[in-house]
């Protein structure tokens, strides 16, 4: 005979403001089988807690309903209670009274009958849960780095350093990411290759780290403890064994006048070539799209100087397949391009820049040597825009979010700006100037006292071009919002962040969930930063939203850190919430027909088959078995079973028609 | 969307959103719209300031607002909505705003002419059913007393053939005159 | 070939040479333009100023009239009826009971299946493809394309073009041999219905359009809008003081340079008729060949 106990939360107010939690218990408590019912403020408390223990012990209950908030929320904290009271973990549900009730729903008798409904429900159910063990798996003590910028290679090196095994896999040639293409960094204004290079080569000599550049995920299959990786290793057309990278090739190649990507397009590079001078790697590809002689047939000019003999020009793109325990996504973002802004002419003006130019053109090794040259005629513009919030916090633009770094970098442009053209004007249009950080409103107020960039609180309606000049049209919203006109040499626009090329498809390779802009999404604003919504998988950098240089890092050794707690365990518990085929002893009871339906339906091709033989070892029949290591218990196999054969532990149909009976039946 | 918790909004702000449904509290005074608008250099407050004042629910400011020019000077040629990134549509509001200020007869001395053209272009498609160039500038004058402005534009226009003596009516006139009667000229 | 033609006050008054040059393109290109019966004006800049119910029927009376006749595409050359039929049309589209209202006050059913199109839309569907076969002569001048406000805000109604930088008018004065040159001014406004009330502005408005064109060495502004035209033509006394200089740049409508190309008669063209006389000449014979017209990159309307 069932005894089960109802405990409803108030939530503070958070449930109670809305519905009669002391009627919903005195209710609860006649329900056939309740032998306790009561009602507190916060049942997630320690004394909530206690008080469901005592219950338990007090009332010798056999199964317990805690109708309070979603069970994402607060389902693992009644189950230890649970367990602690000396029942079964999962002789507990969650009834929830708050998501699909109290917050939902004005206050009101319909309210309040919704909630003894939803508790109804559970307690049916809850009679008829089975006792289950925990499932136990192996972990592979590998992690898996996917992306090569700031954040990646933190995280490896974290990881590397507590002395377990990191693949790290790069989309590019080199790792370094944009922190690579930053000229010197805020609030200190240090060397960004300075401080950068020294780690990236780092993650190339650290023997716990394998480094995959030119790479890219081709497939995730499994879960936490033991993923099966496929990494798409794209062909350099040189072998990385023999290439001592000594640069002959990228020096003789014919073929020089192609963009440079890391240079954003304001420079040029052969077809076969290295990134950067400072690339980890430092070893070239050819691309295949601008090779003469993938295009012609002729040249192989790289193939005749290379001594070492590196040049492959039938090299193939290679699949590795690799088994990791845990996976560090870290790929980054992007930014929009100016041809974003129609009123800043669709980005037909060339002296008209994004931040990233702009970086290029401060940083030593760019395309002018650190000399600040507008890109059309090369001069060194006197007068310069930096419009903040391009394209960010603009909802008709599609994007409503603050960028969150870009204050930052462009009080930083001027200053680098200043220090560069000493009888230069820089004149910055702004909305808010957001400098939340350790020593940051410093460094904006050092922008304007100390090299005197002129800001005016308003944003840039227009932009044209008008003999060599761009006529920037503003307001100054701190005088009558008149009209401010500035005839401008070259003007940069900070524009918005936005989330990396393939991210949505990344994602969904992983099973990780992703907000609308693209951006990977964490578990949990606040307590659960850097985990995803798949266990095992972690997130670090602007892959999540815009980040500057140290929350990157910050959030990868958090990252590093949740992965080196992970791999402290030699095996992980898992949910036994699976799919079940049934069985009875002798094994040749069950009601699988055998028919497979349910194989090609599985995602995580969890179902195999298993044969049945006689005393004679003669096959009798075939049965549908799932391997519990894989199944994550999504259910689609119950759904398509023809026999009712399969069931979902703790979701059995029996527990699930008992729920729908108890509405229906009230 | 408003909280339906919430009372009534009674400032000017309030109404607007209610009758035009342009919602002022989304502005958050970037000032695009001053920059990029054509005659604010005209206007007494650029339209961001025009909505900063309404923002305030103060009687001061929006009786500042029902007089000012701006709201009469406005082109209604969209260039704010179509840079305004939270996409407050201002032109409405200053329809809205006009409206208001006639109804309240407190309509900016600097606007009458504006006013008196507007009102001489509907008397003139209201008996006619077309507009009658001719008739409206001679109306227009008569309203405004400005009777040497423009004197020798009617002549060219003549010669070349651009003004008609007589006015075209239309046939239904009846018709036009009920669509007057049911807006406009509507009796309180 | 027929379409439903809405003439609208301007083209038959102040601005007719409008109307004579989109008649003359249309009958050369062999299209019949059929005006609504018993039309009225759209009520203009002057109805919404002051009515929105007024400002809503007027417009509405039109529409109404052109399903009864059964008219299903409607071109209106004049930009400022042309918004306000598309404004009116989105709006009681998407306000049921306000459709209703309108419908009452007008005392007819408008249901809202007109195609509405302005005259560069009428050209690009059903002009341009015919030109090559009829263009006699090359437009071999530099122009300032003119697009103005009515035509391309509010975008997200109108969907006509891209807001800022349009290219439709542009190709089309490519296509006929025209260098249809970079400028700022494209989509300012030019002062529009403030043209009697409030002429100091118009002046200043249409001042700073007329001399960027002119600075950039533009010998005539192309345009599409009964308004645009008599601000930058009729007030260019006013223009030029404004600028402290005299100019001579004529203002054109699209239509009368198609008809130029054409070879119609400048007469038939309403040409003569402008304040700022049109004294283009030396167009050579036109040779078709290929003309890189392609469209620029976002052309698609967001």
């Amino acid at each position: 005979m069932a005894r089960i106990g109802v405990f409803i939360c108030h939530c503070g107010e958070n449930i109670s403001a809305t519905v009669d939690c002391p009627k919903v218990s005195e209710v609860a408590a006649k329900f056939p089988g309740v032998a306790f019912s009561t009602d507190y403020k916060y049942m997630c408390s320690d004394p909530g807690q206690s008080l469901v223990v005592n219950a338990i012990k007090e009332h010798k209950l056999t199964g317990i309903v805690v109708s309070a908030c979603s069970p994402r929320m607060h389902e693992p904290t009644f189950r230890r209670a649970c367990a602690e009271g000396g029942l079964n973990p999962y002789q507990c549900e969650m009834a929830n009274i708050r998501e699909h009730c109290s917050w939902v729903h004005e206050k009101g008798d319909k309210t309040d009958q919704k909630a003894i409904d939803i508790v109804r429900m559970m307690v049916e159910k809850v009679k008829r849960n089975n006792a289950l063990l925990p499932i136990k798996v192996p972990v592979t003590k590998t992690a898996l780095v996917i992306g090569g910028g700031v954040a990646g290679i933190q995280a490896a090196l974290d990881i590397a350093n507590a002395g377990h095994k990191v693949i790290m896999v790069e989309r590019d040639p080199s790792i370094g990411g944009h922190m690579s293409q930053l000229s010197e960094t805020f609030p200190t204004l240090d060397c960004s290759q300075c401080i950068l290079t020294p780690r990236m080569v780092e993650v190339a000599q650290n023997p716990n780290i394998k480094l995959y550049t030119y790479a890219e995920i081709e497939s995730v299959e499994g879960f936490v403890g033991n993923f099966n990786v496929k990494i798409r290793k794209k062909a350099k057309s040189v072998d990385e064994t023999l290439c001592n990278g000594c640069g002959m090739c990228t020096t003789k190649c014919p073929n020089k006048k192609n963009p440079n990507e890391f240079e954003l397009g304001m420079g040029n590079r052969p077809a076969i070539y290295v990134p950067f001078p400072q690339a980890v790697p430092n070893i070239p590809v050819i691309d295949k799209t601008q090779c003469t002689y993938y295009k012609n047939g002729k040249c192989k000019i790289c193939e005749k100087v290379c001594q070492p003999k590196a040049i492959r020009f039938d090299q193939e793109d290679e699949i590795i397949e690799v088994a990791v325990g845990a996976i560090a996504l870290c790929t980054g973002f992007d930014i929009k391009k100016t041809d974003f802004f129609p009123e800043y002419g669709y980005g037909k003006y060339k002296d008209i820049i994004d931040g990233l130019q702009f970086e290029r053109l401060a940083s030593a090794s760019g395309p002018t040597s650190g000399e600040i040259r507008r890109p059309s005629d090369g001069q060194v513009p006197k007068k310069i825009v930096f419009v903040a919030c391009a394209g960010s916090r603009d909802p008709a633009k599609g994007i409503e979010y603050c960028s969150k770094i870009c204050c930052m970098y462009t009080a930083k442009h001027a200053i680098l700006y200043k220090h560069k053209v000493h009888d230069g004007q820089a004149y910055i249009f702004y909305m808010d100037i957001r400098a939340a950080g350790k020593n940051y409103d410093e460094f904006t107020r050092r922008a304007i006292e100390e090299d005197q960039a002129q800001y005016i609180r308003g944003r840039v309606s227009r932009i044209y071009e008008r003999d060599g000049k761009l006529i920037v049209v503003g307001a100054d919203t701190l005088m009558n919002a008149q009209t401010v006109e500035i005839e401008a040499d070259m003007v940069v626009l900070a524009t918005a962040g936005v989330a990396n090329k393939g991210a949505e498809e990344l994602a969904q390779k992983l099973h990780v969930s992703y907000d609308q802009h693209k951006f990977f999404s964490e578990a949990h604003p606040k307590l659960k930063p850097v985990e995803t919504n798949t266990a095992g998988i972690y997130l670090a950098g602007a892959c999540q939203s815009p980040k500057d240089i140290p929350e990157s890092v910050a959030a990868a050794s958090g990252v590093a850190g949740k992965i080196a707690c992970l791999f402290a365990n030699s095996e992980l518990t898992r949910e036994p919430l699976i799919a079940m085929v049934d069985r009875q002893a002798p094994p040749m009871y069950s009601s699988c027909t055998g028919c497979f339906l349910c194989q090609p339906v599985c995602p995580y091709n969890a179902i195999e088959r298993e044969e049945v033989k006689d005393r004679n070892g003669n096959l009798v029949r075939e049965l549908a078995f799932i391997n519990p290591g894989l199944c994550q218990g999504c259910g689609t196999c119950v759904a398509v079973c023809k026999s009712k054969s399969i069931d979902i532990e703790g979701y059995t149909n029996l527990q699930m028609y008992a729920e729908v009976d108890a509405l229906l039946n009230s | 969307m408003s909280n339906p918790h919430h009372t009534e909004d009674n400032t000017l702000a309030g109404k607007i959103k209610k009758n035009v449904g342009v919602s002022l509290v989304k502005c958050y005074q970037c000032g695009k719209c001053s920059a990029g608008c054509p005659v604010s250099g005209d206007m007494d407050y650029p339209p961001s300031l025009l909505i900063h004042k309404l923002q305030t629910g103060l009687p001061n400011h929006e009786e500042d607002v029902l007089r000012s020019k701006s709201i009469w000077y406005c082109l209604s040629c969209e260039m704010c909505i179509a840079r305004c990134p939270m996409e407050v549509d201002i032109p409405p509001m200053m329809d809205y705003l006009r409206g208001e200020s006639i109804r309240l007869n407190k309509a900016n001395p600097a606007a009458k002419n504006i006013i008196k053209f507007h009102k001489a272009f509907l008397n003139s498609i209201k008996n006619t059913g077309r507009l009658y160039e001719m008739g409206l500038i001679v109306d227009y004058k008569m309203k405004s007393l400005n009777m040497m402005q423009d004197v020798t534009l009617a002549p060219t226009m003549l010669a070349k053939g651009k003004l008609k003596i007589f006015p075209e009516m239309i046939k239904n006139r009846k018709n036009i005159r009920q669509i007057f009667l049911n807006t406009i000229n509507k009796q309180k | 070939m027929k379409l439903g033609f809405y003439p609208g006050c301007s083209l038959e008054g102040a601005s007719r040479e409008y109307n004579e040059s989109v008649m003359a393109i249309a009958e050369k290109i062999g299209i019949e333009l059929v005006s609504i019966p018993d039309w009225n004006c759209c009520g203009a800049t002057a109805a919404h100023n002051l009515n929105k119910e007024l400002s809503l029927s007027l417009p509405a009376r039109n529409l109404a009239l052109a399903e009864e006749a059964g008219l299903t595409e409607l071109v209106v050359p004049c930009a400022a009826c042309y918004s306000r039929f598309t404004m009116v049309q989105h709006e009681l589209m998407h306000d049921e009971p306000l459709h209703k209202r309108v419908n009452e006050i007008i005392g007819k059913e408008y249901k809202g299946n007109l195609r509405i199109l302005n005259v560069i839309q009428f050209i690009d569907e059903y002009v341009i493809d015919k030109l090559d076969e009829n263009v006699k002569f090359e437009f071999n001048k530099k122009v300032a394309c003119y697009y103005g406000c009515l035509l391309v805000r509010p975008n997200k109604v109108l969907k006509f073009d891209r807001t800022e930088d349009p290219q439709t008018m542009d190709i089309v004065m490519k296509k006929l041999g025209a260098d249809a040159i970079d400028w700022a001014y494209k989509t300012e406004c030019c002062g529009a219905g403030f043209s009697v009330s409030f002429t100091e502005a118009v002046a200043r408005l249409s001042g700073n359009i007329v001399e960027d064109a002119v600075h950039r060495g533009a010998e005539a502004i192309i345009v599409a809008c009964p308004m645009c035209h008599s601000n930058l033509d009729m007030r260019r006394k006013e223009i030029d003081k404004f600028n402290g200089k005299k100019s001579d740049i004529p203002v054109i409508y699209i239509t009368q340079a198609i008809g130029v190309a054409l070879g119609i008669d400048h007469k038939k063209l309403g040409l003569q008729r402008h304040f700022v006389p049109v004294n283009l000449k030396d167009f050579k014979p036109f040779v078709k060949k290929e003309i890189d017209v392609e469209k620029p990159q976002n052309m698609e309307v967001e």
